[in-house]
Protein backbone atom coordinates (compact mmCIF):
# COMPACT_ATOMS: atom_id res chain seq x y z
CA UNK A 1 0.00 0.00 0.00
CA UNK A 2 2.74 2.33 1.01
CA UNK A 3 4.22 4.20 -2.37
CA UNK A 4 8.17 3.49 -2.96
CA UNK A 5 9.64 6.90 -1.99
CA UNK A 6 9.95 8.67 -5.32
CA UNK A 7 5.94 8.31 -6.08
CA UNK A 8 5.70 9.74 -2.23
CA UNK A 9 7.90 12.50 -2.98
CA UNK A 10 6.43 13.46 -6.25
CA UNK A 11 2.99 12.83 -4.64
CA UNK A 12 4.22 16.05 -1.52
CA UNK A 13 5.35 17.84 -4.84
CA UNK A 14 1.67 17.63 -6.29
CA UNK A 15 -0.19 18.47 -3.78
CA UNK A 16 2.32 21.27 -2.45
CA UNK A 17 2.61 23.71 -5.46
CA UNK A 18 -0.37 24.87 -5.46
CA UNK A 19 -0.54 26.67 -1.69
CA UNK A 20 3.17 27.31 -2.24
CA UNK A 21 2.34 29.23 -5.40
CA UNK A 22 -0.41 31.06 -3.87
CA UNK A 23 1.78 31.86 -0.89
CA UNK A 24 4.63 33.26 -3.15
CA UNK A 25 1.88 35.23 -5.11
CA UNK A 26 0.75 36.61 -1.63
CA UNK A 27 4.69 37.84 -0.94
CA UNK A 28 5.08 39.21 -4.53
CA UNK A 29 1.94 41.45 -4.06
CA UNK A 30 2.92 42.08 -0.36
CA UNK A 31 6.51 43.32 -2.52
CA UNK A 32 4.91 45.32 -5.16
CA UNK A 33 2.71 47.41 -2.82
CA UNK A 34 5.73 48.48 -1.04
CA UNK A 35 8.06 49.02 -3.85
CA UNK A 36 5.06 51.39 -6.04
CA UNK A 37 5.16 53.36 -2.85
CA UNK A 38 1.50 52.58 -2.37
CA UNK A 39 1.83 52.31 0.99
CA UNK A 40 4.15 54.26 3.28
CA UNK A 41 7.54 51.97 4.11
CA UNK A 42 6.72 52.53 7.95
CA UNK A 43 3.55 51.08 7.68
CA UNK A 44 4.17 48.43 5.50
CA UNK A 45 7.93 47.05 5.60
CA UNK A 46 8.94 45.10 2.35
CA UNK A 47 9.47 41.47 2.24
CA UNK A 48 12.85 41.85 1.92
CA UNK A 49 13.71 44.41 4.70
CA UNK A 50 11.08 42.03 7.10
CA UNK A 51 13.27 38.85 5.81
CA UNK A 52 16.84 41.24 6.77
CA UNK A 53 15.76 41.59 9.89
CA UNK A 54 15.02 38.03 10.58
CA UNK A 55 18.24 37.28 10.25
CA UNK A 56 19.70 39.97 11.97
CA UNK A 57 18.00 39.54 14.84
CA UNK A 58 17.52 35.91 14.58
CA UNK A 59 19.04 35.11 18.17
CA UNK A 60 16.47 38.00 19.20
CA UNK A 61 14.16 36.33 18.03
CA UNK A 62 14.98 32.64 18.84
CA UNK A 63 15.06 33.33 22.39
CA UNK A 64 11.86 35.01 22.52
CA UNK A 65 10.18 32.32 20.40
CA UNK A 66 11.59 29.32 23.07
CA UNK A 67 9.31 31.62 25.57
CA UNK A 68 6.37 31.64 23.72
CA UNK A 69 6.93 28.00 22.69
CA UNK A 70 6.95 26.58 26.06
CA UNK A 71 4.16 28.39 27.19
CA UNK A 72 1.96 27.37 24.40
CA UNK A 73 3.17 23.57 24.62
CA UNK A 74 2.40 23.52 28.41
CA UNK A 75 -0.81 24.93 28.28
CA UNK A 76 -1.56 22.52 25.43
CA UNK A 77 -0.70 19.38 27.45
CA UNK A 78 -2.60 20.56 30.19
CA UNK A 79 -5.81 21.14 28.62
CA UNK A 80 -5.21 17.82 26.66
CA UNK A 81 -4.65 16.09 29.66
CA UNK A 82 -7.15 17.68 31.61
CA UNK A 83 -9.89 17.70 28.81
CA UNK A 84 -9.45 14.05 28.04
CA UNK A 85 -10.45 13.48 32.27
CA UNK A 86 -13.37 15.94 32.26
CA UNK A 87 -14.75 14.33 29.23
CA UNK A 88 -14.70 10.86 30.45
CA UNK A 89 -15.96 11.73 33.47
CA UNK A 90 -18.41 13.37 31.39
CA UNK A 91 -19.48 10.31 29.70
CA UNK A 92 -19.29 8.06 32.00
CA UNK A 93 -21.48 10.40 34.83
CA UNK A 94 -24.67 11.84 33.53
CA UNK A 95 -24.53 14.11 36.62
CA UNK A 96 -20.90 15.26 36.12
CA UNK A 97 -22.00 15.69 32.25
CA UNK A 98 -24.61 18.16 34.21
CA UNK A 99 -23.03 19.77 36.24
CA UNK A 100 -19.92 20.77 34.62
CA UNK A 101 -21.48 21.50 31.33
CA UNK A 102 -23.12 24.90 32.15
CA UNK A 103 -19.32 26.00 33.90
CA UNK A 104 -17.22 24.43 31.35
CA UNK A 105 -19.66 26.53 28.57
CA UNK A 106 -19.27 29.68 30.99
CA UNK A 107 -15.10 29.20 31.16
CA UNK A 108 -15.58 29.51 27.04
CA UNK A 109 -17.24 32.24 26.40
CA UNK A 110 -15.94 34.50 28.55
CA UNK A 111 -12.96 36.50 26.70
CA UNK A 112 -9.88 35.35 27.33
CA UNK A 113 -8.17 38.75 26.79
CA UNK A 114 -10.69 40.23 29.42
CA UNK A 115 -9.31 37.74 32.69
CA UNK A 116 -5.83 37.57 31.43
CA UNK A 117 -4.78 40.40 33.34
CA UNK A 118 -6.29 39.17 36.34
CA UNK A 119 -4.07 36.20 36.14
CA UNK A 120 -1.27 38.84 36.23
CA UNK A 121 -2.32 40.43 39.27
CA UNK A 122 -2.85 37.02 41.05
CA UNK A 123 0.63 35.29 39.61
CA UNK A 124 2.79 37.96 38.42
CA UNK A 125 4.94 38.27 35.08
CA UNK A 126 6.15 34.94 35.38
CA UNK A 127 4.87 32.20 32.64
CA UNK A 128 2.50 30.38 34.79
CA UNK A 129 -0.43 33.44 33.39
CA UNK A 130 0.57 33.07 30.21
CA UNK A 131 0.24 28.89 30.61
CA UNK A 132 -3.13 29.58 32.10
CA UNK A 133 -5.27 31.08 29.12
CA UNK A 134 -3.29 29.27 26.71
CA UNK A 135 -4.83 26.27 28.74
CA UNK A 136 -8.18 28.17 29.27
CA UNK A 137 -8.37 28.35 25.05
CA UNK A 138 -7.21 25.12 24.27
CA UNK A 139 -9.46 23.03 26.72
CA UNK A 140 -12.88 23.63 25.27
CA UNK A 141 -12.07 21.85 22.04
CA UNK A 142 -10.38 18.74 23.58
CA UNK A 143 -13.54 18.92 26.14
CA UNK A 144 -16.22 18.64 23.11
CA UNK A 145 -14.06 16.57 20.72
CA UNK A 146 -13.57 13.49 23.18
CA UNK A 147 -16.77 13.55 24.75
CA UNK A 148 -17.90 13.17 21.19
CA UNK A 149 -15.86 10.53 20.33
CA UNK A 150 -16.28 8.47 23.18
CA UNK A 151 -20.39 8.60 22.43
CA UNK A 152 -19.64 7.71 19.20
CA UNK A 153 -18.70 4.01 19.63
CA UNK A 154 -21.40 2.05 18.43
CA UNK A 155 -24.17 0.52 20.34
CA UNK A 156 -23.60 -3.01 18.76
CA UNK A 157 -20.08 -2.94 19.96
CA UNK A 158 -20.82 -2.07 23.19
CA UNK A 159 -23.31 -5.54 23.80
CA UNK A 160 -20.67 -7.33 22.63
CA UNK A 161 -18.21 -6.34 24.86
CA UNK A 162 -20.45 -6.93 27.91
CA UNK A 163 -20.90 -10.70 26.82
CA UNK A 164 -17.38 -10.94 26.43
CA UNK A 165 -17.16 -9.89 30.40
CA UNK A 166 -14.33 -7.93 30.09
CA UNK A 167 -15.47 -5.27 32.61
CA UNK A 168 -15.40 -0.91 32.01
CA UNK A 169 -12.17 -0.78 32.07
CA UNK A 170 -11.10 -3.19 29.53
CA UNK A 171 -14.13 -2.49 27.40
CA UNK A 172 -12.91 1.49 27.76
CA UNK A 173 -9.07 0.78 26.83
CA UNK A 174 -9.31 -1.35 24.47
CA UNK A 175 -12.67 -0.18 22.41
CA UNK A 176 -14.07 3.03 23.83
CA UNK A 177 -10.71 5.35 23.99
CA UNK A 178 -9.24 4.07 20.33
CA UNK A 179 -12.81 4.71 18.61
CA UNK A 180 -12.64 8.25 20.10
CA UNK A 181 -9.39 9.10 19.17
CA UNK A 182 -9.95 10.85 15.38
CA UNK A 183 -12.27 12.45 16.92
CA UNK A 184 -9.70 13.44 20.29
CA UNK A 185 -7.29 14.51 17.44
CA UNK A 186 -9.51 16.85 15.66
CA UNK A 187 -9.93 18.92 18.71
CA UNK A 188 -6.42 18.67 20.06
CA UNK A 189 -5.77 19.94 16.11
CA UNK A 190 -7.47 22.72 16.90
CA UNK A 191 -6.87 23.33 20.54
CA UNK A 192 -3.25 23.83 19.36
CA UNK A 193 -3.45 26.42 17.21
CA UNK A 194 -5.87 28.01 20.13
CA UNK A 195 -3.15 27.52 22.65
CA UNK A 196 -0.52 29.56 20.79
CA UNK A 197 -3.08 32.78 20.72
CA UNK A 198 -3.65 32.04 24.15
CA UNK A 199 -0.05 32.33 25.33
CA UNK A 200 0.70 35.17 23.12
CA UNK A 201 -2.96 37.09 24.43
CA UNK A 202 -1.03 35.95 27.96
CA UNK A 203 2.19 38.43 27.11
CA UNK A 204 0.53 41.41 25.27
CA UNK A 205 -1.17 41.74 29.11
CA UNK A 206 1.94 41.77 30.93
CA UNK A 207 5.51 40.54 30.80
CA UNK A 208 9.15 40.85 28.89
CA UNK A 209 9.49 38.10 26.86
CA UNK A 210 7.95 35.82 24.38
CA UNK A 211 6.71 37.14 21.14
CA UNK A 212 3.37 38.52 22.23
CA UNK A 213 6.09 40.92 24.03
CA UNK A 214 8.80 41.91 21.22
CA UNK A 215 5.48 42.61 18.98
CA UNK A 216 4.00 44.91 21.75
CA UNK A 217 7.37 46.39 21.96
CA UNK A 218 8.18 46.65 18.31
CA UNK A 219 5.11 48.62 18.27
CA UNK A 220 5.74 50.67 21.01
CA UNK A 221 8.30 51.93 18.86
CA UNK A 222 6.71 52.13 15.39
CA UNK A 223 9.54 48.96 14.21
CA UNK A 224 6.85 47.75 11.84
CA UNK A 225 10.13 45.44 10.21
CA UNK A 226 10.28 43.68 14.13
CA UNK A 227 6.38 43.35 14.20
CA UNK A 228 5.88 41.67 10.57
CA UNK A 229 8.79 39.66 11.99
CA UNK A 230 6.94 39.15 15.09
CA UNK A 231 3.64 37.84 13.45
CA UNK A 232 5.64 35.73 10.84
CA UNK A 233 7.33 33.89 13.93
CA UNK A 234 4.18 33.53 15.57
CA UNK A 235 2.40 31.96 12.22
CA UNK A 236 5.04 29.53 11.90
CA UNK A 237 5.49 28.17 15.37
CA UNK A 238 1.30 27.55 15.44
CA UNK A 239 1.62 25.51 12.23
CA UNK A 240 4.63 23.53 12.82
CA UNK A 241 2.43 22.53 16.29
CA UNK A 242 -0.12 21.55 13.98
CA UNK A 243 1.95 20.10 11.45
CA UNK A 244 3.82 17.77 14.66
CA UNK A 245 -0.08 16.26 15.44
CA UNK A 246 -0.89 15.89 11.86
CA UNK A 247 2.05 13.74 11.79
CA UNK A 248 1.44 12.09 15.16
CA UNK A 249 -1.99 11.01 14.14
CA UNK A 250 -0.63 9.36 10.76
CA UNK A 251 1.52 7.45 12.96
CA UNK A 252 -1.08 6.50 15.38
CA UNK A 253 -4.06 6.06 13.69
CA UNK A 254 -3.01 4.58 10.15
CA UNK A 255 -6.27 2.94 9.61
CA UNK A 256 -8.07 6.52 10.06
CA UNK A 257 -5.87 8.46 8.18
CA UNK A 258 -5.50 6.30 4.83
CA UNK A 259 -9.35 6.56 4.83
CA UNK A 260 -9.84 9.57 5.59
CA UNK A 261 -8.48 10.62 2.14
CA UNK A 262 -5.91 13.37 0.92
CA UNK A 263 -8.04 16.60 1.23
CA UNK A 264 -7.99 17.60 4.81
CA UNK A 265 -4.79 19.43 5.53
CA UNK A 266 -1.43 18.27 5.17
CA UNK A 267 1.03 18.26 2.68
CA UNK A 268 2.48 15.49 4.94
CA UNK A 269 -0.88 13.14 4.22
CA UNK A 270 0.12 9.80 2.31
CA UNK A 271 -2.89 10.71 0.11
CA UNK A 272 -5.35 7.60 -0.36
CA UNK A 273 -6.03 8.31 -3.94
CA UNK B 1 -42.54 -26.91 27.86
CA UNK B 2 -42.64 -27.59 31.92
CA UNK B 3 -39.33 -26.10 33.75
CA UNK B 4 -38.02 -29.59 34.60
CA UNK B 5 -37.02 -29.37 30.37
CA UNK B 6 -34.72 -26.53 31.53
CA UNK B 7 -32.59 -28.74 33.29
CA UNK B 8 -31.11 -30.40 30.04
CA UNK B 9 -32.21 -27.78 27.16
CA UNK B 10 -29.14 -26.05 26.38
CA UNK B 11 -31.83 -22.50 26.45
CA UNK B 12 -35.27 -22.24 27.93
CA UNK B 13 -37.25 -19.56 27.83
CA UNK B 14 -40.24 -20.23 29.99
CA UNK B 15 -43.39 -18.02 29.98
CA UNK B 16 -41.59 -15.11 28.64
CA UNK B 17 -43.28 -11.70 27.92
CA UNK B 18 -41.67 -8.11 27.22
CA UNK B 19 -43.02 -4.47 27.64
CA UNK B 20 -41.26 -1.49 26.88
CA UNK B 21 -42.55 1.89 28.35
CA UNK B 22 -42.26 4.61 26.71
CA UNK B 23 -43.55 8.57 27.87
CA UNK B 24 -46.78 7.98 26.01
CA UNK B 25 -47.55 4.38 26.21
CA UNK B 26 -46.44 0.63 26.72
CA UNK B 27 -45.76 -1.47 24.79
CA UNK B 28 -45.82 -5.08 24.44
CA UNK B 29 -43.11 -6.50 22.39
CA UNK B 30 -42.68 -10.18 23.22
CA UNK B 31 -46.77 -11.64 24.02
CA UNK B 32 -46.10 -14.94 26.36
CA UNK B 33 -42.88 -17.14 24.73
CA UNK B 34 -42.15 -20.54 25.60
CA UNK B 35 -39.18 -22.25 24.03
CA UNK B 36 -36.99 -24.69 24.56
CA UNK B 37 -33.86 -25.79 22.45
CA UNK B 38 -31.61 -28.63 23.25
CA UNK B 39 -28.04 -28.66 23.26
CA UNK B 40 -26.38 -29.02 19.73
CA UNK B 41 -29.58 -28.03 18.25
CA UNK B 42 -29.96 -25.32 15.34
CA UNK B 43 -33.11 -23.24 15.44
CA UNK B 44 -34.25 -20.94 13.50
CA UNK B 45 -36.40 -18.18 13.82
CA UNK B 46 -38.59 -16.22 11.85
CA UNK B 47 -41.42 -13.86 12.08
CA UNK B 48 -42.88 -10.65 10.36
CA UNK B 49 -40.59 -7.45 10.57
CA UNK B 50 -40.24 -6.31 14.08
CA UNK B 51 -41.85 -8.61 15.37
CA UNK B 52 -39.54 -9.14 18.16
CA UNK B 53 -37.20 -11.79 17.26
CA UNK B 54 -34.20 -9.83 18.11
CA UNK B 55 -35.45 -8.90 21.67
CA UNK B 56 -35.84 -12.88 21.76
CA UNK B 57 -31.94 -13.16 21.25
CA UNK B 58 -31.28 -10.17 24.12
CA UNK B 59 -33.13 -11.93 26.35
CA UNK B 60 -31.28 -15.41 25.81
CA UNK B 61 -27.86 -13.05 25.76
CA UNK B 62 -29.03 -11.19 28.80
CA UNK B 63 -28.54 -7.92 27.19
CA UNK B 64 -32.33 -7.26 28.38
CA UNK B 65 -34.48 -8.84 31.29
CA UNK B 66 -38.19 -10.41 30.28
CA UNK B 67 -40.99 -8.02 32.32
CA UNK B 68 -42.25 -11.79 33.44
CA UNK B 69 -41.16 -15.21 32.75
CA UNK B 70 -37.73 -16.62 32.94
CA UNK B 71 -35.00 -17.81 30.64
CA UNK B 72 -32.32 -20.73 31.39
CA UNK B 73 -29.03 -20.90 30.04
CA UNK B 74 -27.09 -24.08 30.18
CA UNK B 75 -29.08 -24.66 32.87
CA UNK B 76 -28.15 -21.71 34.88
CA UNK B 77 -31.03 -18.41 35.08
CA UNK B 78 -30.22 -15.40 33.38
CA UNK B 79 -29.66 -12.48 35.23
CA UNK B 80 -27.13 -10.45 33.16
CA UNK B 81 -25.03 -10.29 30.54
CA UNK B 82 -24.01 -13.66 30.16
CA UNK B 83 -20.15 -14.45 29.20
CA UNK B 84 -21.16 -18.38 27.90
CA UNK B 85 -22.87 -17.40 24.75
CA UNK B 86 -21.38 -15.99 21.16
CA UNK B 87 -23.22 -13.05 19.16
CA UNK B 88 -23.17 -12.64 15.99
CA UNK B 89 -24.99 -9.24 14.41
CA UNK B 90 -26.32 -8.48 11.39
CA UNK B 91 -23.55 -5.62 11.14
CA UNK B 92 -19.83 -7.34 11.80
CA UNK B 93 -19.35 -4.86 14.49
CA UNK B 94 -15.35 -5.05 13.77
CA UNK B 95 -12.50 -1.96 15.12
CA UNK B 96 -11.41 -0.81 12.50
CA UNK B 97 -8.07 -0.50 13.86
CA UNK B 98 -7.58 -3.91 14.38
CA UNK B 99 -6.74 -6.45 11.98
CA UNK B 100 -9.12 -9.47 11.07
CA UNK B 101 -6.93 -11.61 13.73
CA UNK B 102 -6.67 -9.39 16.20
CA UNK B 103 -10.63 -8.36 16.24
CA UNK B 104 -10.81 -12.13 16.28
CA UNK B 105 -8.67 -12.29 19.74
CA UNK B 106 -10.54 -9.41 21.11
CA UNK B 107 -12.84 -11.85 22.33
CA UNK B 108 -10.01 -13.69 24.07
CA UNK B 109 -8.41 -9.97 25.39
CA UNK B 110 -11.32 -9.03 26.96
CA UNK B 111 -11.61 -12.47 28.68
CA UNK B 112 -8.51 -12.83 30.02
CA UNK B 113 -8.21 -16.21 27.64
CA UNK B 114 -4.20 -17.21 27.19
CA UNK B 115 -3.07 -15.55 24.43
CA UNK B 116 -0.81 -18.92 23.15
CA UNK B 117 -4.63 -20.73 23.07
CA UNK B 118 -6.28 -18.46 21.75
CA UNK B 119 -3.68 -17.36 18.92
CA UNK B 120 -4.26 -21.53 18.41
CA UNK B 121 -7.47 -21.37 18.30
CA UNK B 122 -7.96 -18.24 16.12
CA UNK B 123 -5.81 -19.77 13.43
CA UNK B 124 -8.40 -23.00 13.60
CA UNK B 125 -11.28 -20.93 13.35
CA UNK B 126 -9.48 -18.60 10.49
CA UNK B 127 -8.86 -21.71 8.82
CA UNK B 128 -12.05 -23.18 8.95
CA UNK B 129 -14.01 -20.38 7.89
CA UNK B 130 -11.75 -20.06 4.52
CA UNK B 131 -10.00 -16.41 5.64
CA UNK B 132 -6.67 -17.71 5.38
CA UNK B 133 -4.35 -15.20 3.86
CA UNK B 134 -6.57 -12.02 5.35
CA UNK B 135 -5.54 -12.48 8.72
CA UNK B 136 -3.65 -9.24 8.52
CA UNK B 137 -5.99 -6.93 6.46
CA UNK B 138 -7.99 -4.44 8.17
CA UNK B 139 -11.82 -4.43 8.32
CA UNK B 140 -12.25 -1.69 5.72
CA UNK B 141 -10.01 -4.11 3.51
CA UNK B 142 -12.38 -6.76 3.44
CA UNK B 143 -15.35 -7.62 2.13
CA UNK B 144 -19.22 -7.60 3.77
CA UNK B 145 -18.99 -11.33 3.53
CA UNK B 146 -15.02 -12.01 4.84
CA UNK B 147 -15.68 -9.27 7.54
CA UNK B 148 -18.85 -11.42 8.51
CA UNK B 149 -16.41 -14.37 8.98
CA UNK B 150 -14.32 -12.09 11.26
CA UNK B 151 -17.18 -11.58 13.07
CA UNK B 152 -17.89 -15.32 13.12
CA UNK B 153 -14.40 -16.53 14.23
CA UNK B 154 -14.68 -13.90 17.28
CA UNK B 155 -17.87 -15.31 18.31
CA UNK B 156 -16.30 -18.88 18.48
CA UNK B 157 -13.23 -18.40 19.89
CA UNK B 158 -13.68 -19.55 23.32
CA UNK B 159 -15.91 -21.96 22.00
CA UNK B 160 -19.39 -21.28 23.41
CA UNK B 161 -21.78 -23.60 23.83
CA UNK B 162 -24.45 -21.28 22.92
CA UNK B 163 -24.58 -19.14 19.38
CA UNK B 164 -26.94 -16.87 19.09
CA UNK B 165 -27.17 -14.87 15.33
CA UNK B 166 -29.16 -11.58 14.96
CA UNK B 167 -29.77 -11.85 11.15
CA UNK B 168 -25.79 -12.21 10.26
CA UNK B 169 -26.07 -12.57 6.38
CA UNK B 170 -29.08 -9.80 6.47
CA UNK B 171 -26.38 -7.25 4.66
CA UNK B 172 -24.95 -9.49 2.06
CA UNK B 173 -25.75 -10.29 -1.69
CA UNK B 174 -28.09 -12.91 -2.42
CA UNK B 175 -24.68 -14.91 -3.79
CA UNK B 176 -22.33 -14.75 -0.88
CA UNK B 177 -25.40 -15.20 1.71
CA UNK B 178 -25.21 -18.55 0.76
CA UNK B 179 -21.48 -19.35 0.38
CA UNK B 180 -22.04 -18.36 4.49
CA UNK B 181 -25.09 -20.51 4.88
CA UNK B 182 -22.78 -22.98 3.31
CA UNK B 183 -19.87 -22.34 5.77
CA UNK B 184 -22.40 -22.11 9.13
CA UNK B 185 -24.29 -25.14 8.29
CA UNK B 186 -20.18 -26.42 8.04
CA UNK B 187 -19.38 -24.96 11.24
CA UNK B 188 -21.99 -25.91 12.79
CA UNK B 189 -21.83 -29.75 12.41
CA UNK B 190 -18.13 -29.16 12.99
CA UNK B 191 -18.37 -27.40 16.31
CA UNK B 192 -21.43 -29.36 17.89
CA UNK B 193 -22.47 -25.80 19.00
CA UNK B 194 -26.23 -24.53 19.92
CA UNK B 195 -27.24 -21.92 17.36
CA UNK B 196 -30.53 -19.60 17.79
CA UNK B 197 -30.53 -18.19 14.36
CA UNK B 198 -33.27 -15.01 13.86
CA UNK B 199 -33.59 -14.48 9.93
CA UNK B 200 -35.40 -12.91 7.32
CA UNK B 201 -34.89 -15.66 4.71
CA UNK B 202 -37.51 -18.69 4.97
CA UNK B 203 -34.52 -20.55 2.44
CA UNK B 204 -31.76 -19.84 5.01
CA UNK B 205 -33.57 -20.75 7.94
CA UNK B 206 -35.11 -23.73 7.10
CA UNK B 207 -31.73 -24.91 5.01
CA UNK B 208 -29.95 -24.48 8.37
CA UNK B 209 -32.12 -25.80 11.09
CA UNK B 210 -33.23 -28.96 12.54
CA UNK B 211 -36.31 -26.57 13.42
CA UNK B 212 -37.76 -23.60 12.95
CA UNK B 213 -40.02 -21.40 14.88
CA UNK B 214 -42.24 -19.33 13.40
CA UNK B 215 -43.18 -16.17 15.58
CA UNK B 216 -46.46 -13.63 14.91
CA UNK B 217 -46.70 -10.08 15.22
CA UNK B 218 -45.99 -7.85 17.30
CA UNK B 219 -46.54 -8.77 20.48
CA UNK B 220 -44.52 -12.01 19.20
CA UNK B 221 -45.93 -15.68 19.68
CA UNK B 222 -45.21 -18.93 18.95
CA UNK B 223 -47.54 -19.51 15.72
CA UNK B 224 -45.75 -22.92 14.58
CA UNK B 225 -42.87 -25.12 15.37
CA UNK B 226 -41.62 -26.98 12.42
CA UNK B 227 -39.45 -29.85 12.06
CA UNK B 228 -37.42 -29.94 9.73
CA UNK B 229 -37.29 -33.42 7.86
CA UNK B 230 -33.88 -32.87 5.93
CA UNK B 231 -30.82 -35.46 6.72
CA UNK B 232 -28.25 -33.90 8.78
CA UNK B 233 -25.52 -34.25 6.49
CA UNK B 234 -26.61 -30.88 3.64
CA UNK B 235 -25.43 -30.26 0.33
CA UNK B 236 -26.87 -27.03 -0.75
CA UNK B 237 -27.86 -27.68 -4.17
CA UNK B 238 -29.38 -30.71 -3.13
CA UNK B 239 -31.07 -29.69 -0.56
CA UNK B 240 -33.25 -27.27 -2.23
CA UNK B 241 -34.29 -29.73 -4.24
CA UNK B 242 -35.72 -32.11 -1.88
CA UNK B 243 -39.37 -32.69 -0.81
CA UNK B 244 -38.70 -31.76 2.70
CA UNK B 245 -36.77 -28.48 1.92
CA UNK B 246 -39.98 -27.82 -0.46
CA UNK B 247 -42.36 -28.58 2.04
CA UNK B 248 -41.16 -26.96 5.38
CA UNK B 249 -40.46 -23.73 3.09
CA UNK B 250 -43.96 -23.51 2.01
CA UNK B 251 -45.36 -23.97 5.08
CA UNK B 252 -43.46 -21.23 6.45
CA UNK B 253 -44.24 -18.99 3.86
CA UNK B 254 -48.29 -19.86 4.55
CA UNK B 255 -47.76 -19.16 7.63
CA UNK B 256 -45.94 -15.81 7.65
CA UNK B 257 -48.83 -14.57 4.73
CA UNK B 258 -51.07 -15.74 6.74
CA UNK B 259 -49.77 -13.41 10.05
CA UNK B 260 -48.66 -10.57 7.98
CA UNK B 261 -52.16 -10.80 6.09
CA UNK B 262 -50.59 -10.39 2.49
CA UNK B 263 -51.49 -13.89 1.24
Amino acid sequence: MEPVSGDRWRGVAERSWRPAALLAACVVIWHLVTVTGLVEAYLVPSPGKTFDLLVDKWSYLWGHTWVTTYETILGFVIAGVLGVLVAVAMVYSRTVESTAYPILLFAQVIPKIAIAPLFVVWLGFGFEPKVIVAVLMAFFPVVISTVTGLKSVDAEMLELAATMGGGPVKTFVKIRFPAALPHLFAGLKVAVTLAVTGAVVGEFVGSNEGLGYVILQANGNMDTPMLFAGLIVISVVGILLFLLLDLAEQLMLPWHSSRRGAAVTTLLAKGGS
Amino acid sequence: MSTTLGTTSAVAIDDVSVRFRSKRAETTAIGQVSLDVAPGEFVSIVGPSGCGKSTLLKLVSGLLRPSTGSVTLLGEQVCGPRHDIGFVFQRAALLEWRSARRNILLQAEMRGMSSAEAGRRADELIEMTGLTGFENALPHELSGGMQQRVALCRALLHRPRVLLMDEPFGALDALTREQMNVELHRVWRETGTTVLLVTHSIAESVYLANRVIVLTQRPALVKEVIDVDLPAERDYAETMARSGFAAATARIRDLLGAVTGHD
